[in-house]
């Protein structure tokens, strides 16, 4: 965790309760994840209730309340993507690190997320591998990619 | 301030500007059911308990009693067929949630209103989610030791073992404004699991 970028964005923002989101959004960005004790000094700092921080935090799937792994692989499974064939891609995903949509992999290695529309459905299957795109993608395609990581 | 007139239910009602729709009704002495609503409380439109018919200019709609303001010539109808009809589903999709809850006058409504509790099936969350207890903490008590956290079917109180652990022993004043008993069911899980410091979620620490 890096303390000094989140002080900096947290002092930046000092007593701002309008910047909430932002804030929480920055050092999501930052940290990949909002600890616990994150989440209090936000509070503390932007001089917003606790419990709207948690609401929020809880409300918006961008948010992460618990560690992310060091690779975030983003499924799409909207519609168009799914008729291409995302589900079969998922599936290789799931066997090859062991992890369902939402959760780690104990080495903190991967963290796998399904997505909606990514709005480039011609591309679809698309997988996106730490911010990454790859699209018309194929199991084995994937597969490689994962396995030089 | 200036007076209004408006009607409700054919009765002519002298309301204040402001006043909401509830409030008037209220002055004049003709009950709409309510749950989510506390005088003491901002209107928060959650059950949609208190809903009723408006007339404004011809037009009909369905809105919620504790939130409309009064307005010139608005005509009020507060039992027609279909607010009935509105309040019993209402009812029955709450009681699925909590069947035996004894607060709010639900058990009293929903004979009024003819609600049947197993029209629906029991999905018991006991949680009707008023929002009493979590605003009555922001609003009054000023502590915000209860929040709602996640959304849609996942939606539920909790509350915040750091906050709750030095503030909630000598108030719990929440408690009797629960529908159900959850929300003490709640308050002695946290007890258990997360005071006096320990918090609930992973810290970077682990
Ligand atoms: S716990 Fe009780 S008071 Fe609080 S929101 Fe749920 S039903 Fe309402
Ligand atoms: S459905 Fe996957 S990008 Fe549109
Ligand atoms: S009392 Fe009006 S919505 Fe609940």
């Amino acid at each position: 965790m890096n303390n000094d970028k989140i002080e900096q964005i947290l002092n930046e923002h000092q007593g701002q309760a309008g910047a909430l989101i932002k804030v929480m959004m920055e050092i999501q960005e930052e940290n990949k994840w909002l600890p616990r004790e994150v989440l209090v000094q936000i509070s503390e700092k932007l001089e917003v209730p606790l419990s709207r921080v948690l609401r929020i935090a809880t409300f918006y799937k961008t948010f992460s309340l618990t560690p992310k792994g060091s690779y975030q692989i983003n499924i799409c499974t909207g519609t168009a993507c799914q008729v291409r064939g995302a589900q079969q891609v998922l599936d290789k995903v799931q066997e090859l690190t062991g992890i369902k949509p939402g959760e780690t992999d104990p080495d903190s290695k991967f963290s796998l997320e399904t997505v909606n529309c990514q709005g480039c459905c011609s591309l679809g299957p698309l997988v996106e591998i730490d911010g990454k795109a790859h699209g018309k993608t194929a199991p084995d395609e994937i597969a490689d990619a994962l396995k030089k990581i | 301030m200036s007076e209004i007139i408006i009607q409700i239910d054919g009765r002519e009602i002298a309301a204040d500007e402001g006043m909401t729709v509830l409030q008037a009704a209220q002055k004049a002495g003709i009950s709409i059911p309510t749950l989510c609503y506390l005088e003491t409380l901002e209107p928060y439109g959650a059950c949609r308990l208190c809903s009723v018919e408006v007339e404004v200019r011809g037009r009909t709609n369905l809105v919620a009693a504790c939130l409309y303001p009064v307005e010139k010539d608005l005509i009020v109808r507060t039992r027609t067929e279909k607010v009935d009809r509105i309040r019993k589903v209402i009812l029955e999709l709450l009681l699925a949630h909590a069947p035996e809850a004894r607060g709010l006058q639900m058990q009293e409504y929903a004979e009024e209103y003819g609600a049947d509790k197993n029209r629906y099936e029991k999905e018991p969350s006991f949680c009707i989610q008023c929002g009493l207890c979590v605003r009555y903490c922001a609003e009054i008590k000023k502590k915000n030791a209860i929040c709602f956290v996640n959304k849609g079917p996942t939606r539920e109180i909790q509350f915040i073992p750091e906050i709750a652990s030095k503030e909630c022993w000598n108030c719990t004043e929440c408690f009797p404004l629960c529908p159900t008993e959850y929300l003490q069911g709640v308050f002695v899980l946290t007890k258990a699991l997360a005071f006096p410091a320990n918090p609930m979620g992973p810290t970077s620490a682990e």
